[in-house]
């Protein structure tokens, strides 16, 4: 559904924030985006929607370029920015206004939503709090049954109840039809929502791969297992020494998003990342 | 759903809808919840849930009706029976070894107390005698 070739992009000449990046994304999925601050994760997702141009490179939509902004692709494409826009409209009017842009929109489902979600009736937007107004979009978002639909820190600023519904609708949302990109930096807020990890980190993508893949090719380990020699990456956690290894026993272990972020963006991240990308078959049979 | 970190999660999941089925929540030749809606209760990727699914079908605990969905197998119990016991000797009961071993508890105490708890739980439980015990 998604394809980047060779993006390089920046905002300012000397600085460029990707170079040569390539990333593929298909429907039926859950993407989950992890990044450092200033990685470039939100400028990302701009270029995949058509918000910001590529320098060089493409980054197509269903063989379209996303920012040629054709009406076909846009109306098939969803993003929620962080920071979303609350105008001065009730829900019925904003509905009236916005979804006609949104062929597959279905306000049955939006009032679904937005009553699982707890956001109350009748106000205008603007006078909603800044989570009221989250949930909104939210709610609007996946209401518009669209093929790519792409979020951007969508949990920041739900409350508790709100996560776990969030969670619920995104679950019963996915079909193999759609495909969800969504960027955070809570992982343990989505982290059996989500089914393929991206990191993108040093102006590249380097890591994009299921998580169930993960789980067979590396072994979390804990305690004494952790500190035997031949760990990619050891971190220290309230259970004990932690690390990722090769898995060589066939034994599940739970993927740590956090320890295995840490171990990506780490200096020395080049045995685990030339170990992800050479060919599974080569590992662990 | 609270998951453990050393089973599959999808595993973990066919271990919840056995339950439901051994409890008999979920009768032999009823339609089951859909893909999406165990996803969305249990706040999980439904590919996980398609895959749990997958997996029962393949152990012949559930069937498959093209188009409407899946239905609890007729001889499902005996089938998660198996599962089950399989799946506690291989990944629970070596980690309760452990622990006995550690704290060094005795079998004349473990056999005691089991015949105790299976005497409240025959007393407790008179019409699912099954469960407990398997056969």
């Amino acid at each position: 559904m998604v394809r980047i070739r060779n993006l390089h992009f920046g905002y300012a000449r000397r600085h460029p924030l990707f170079q040569n990046l390539n990333l593929s994304l298909d429907r039926g999925h859950i993407y989950g985006l992890l990044g450092k601050n200033g990685a470039g994760k939100t400028t990302l997702l701009k270029n995949i929607v058509g918000l910001a141009f590529p320098w060089a490179g493409t980054c197509l939509i269903d063989e379209q370029p996303a920012a040629a902004r054709r009406p076909q692709v846009l109306e098939d494409l969803f993003f929620l920015p962080e920071e979303v826009y609350a105008p001065a409209l009730t829900a019925e009017q904003f509905v009236a206004h916005t979804a006609g842009f949104y062929p597959r929109f279905s306000t049955e489902q939006l009032y679904e939503y937005l009553q699982e979600l707890e956001v109350p009736r009748g106000a205008k937007l603007n006078k909603f709090s800044h989570g009221q107004q989250k949930k909104f979009m939210i709610a609007f978002a996946l209401a518009a049954n669209t093929g790519l639909l792409v979020l951007d820190e969508p949990t920041n600023g739900l409350d508790i109840p709100s996560k776990v519904q969030f969670r619920k609708i995104l679950a019963s949302a996915l079909s193999e039809e759609r495909c969800m990109v969504i960027s955070t930096h809570q992982v343990r807020d989505l982290e059996s929502l989500i089914d393929t990890v991206v990191v993108v980190h040093n102006r590249e993508i380097v890591l994009n791969e299921e998580i169930d893949q993960l789980a067979e090719r590396l072994t979390f380990a804990t305690g004494a297992a952790a500190e035997a020699p031949g760990a990619f990456h050891m971190g220290s956690s309230v259970r004990g020494p932690v690390a990722i290894r090769p898995n060589e026993t066939g034994a599940y272990s739970r993927v740590d998003l956090e320890l295995l972020f840490n171990a990506l963006t780490d200096a020395d991240a080049a045995s685990l990342y030339s170990y992800l990308n050479q060919p599974s078959h080569a590992s662990v049979q | 759903m609270e998951f453990r970190d050393n089973e599959a999660i999808y595993l973990q999941i066919a271990g919840y809808v056995s339950e439901k089925i051994l409890r008999q929540q979920w009768p032999p030749d009823d339609k089951i919840p859909s893909v999406r809606d165990l996803a969305s209760e249990l706040q999980v990727n439904p590919n996980t849930v398609m895959r749990t699914y997958e997996f029962l079908q393949n152990q012949g605990v559930v069937y498959n009706k093209r188009g409407i969905g899946f239905f609890v197998a007729p001889d499902a119990g005996q089938k998660v029976k198996q599962m089950r016991r399989a799946r506690f000797l291989q990944q629970e009961l070596p980690e309760v070894f452990k622990t006995i071993f550690l704290l060094d508890i005795s079998l004349e105490e473990l056999e005691q107390r089991y015949t105790q708890f299976k005497a409240e739980q025959l007393a407790s439980l008179p019409i699912s005698t099954e469960i407990p015990n398997g056969q």
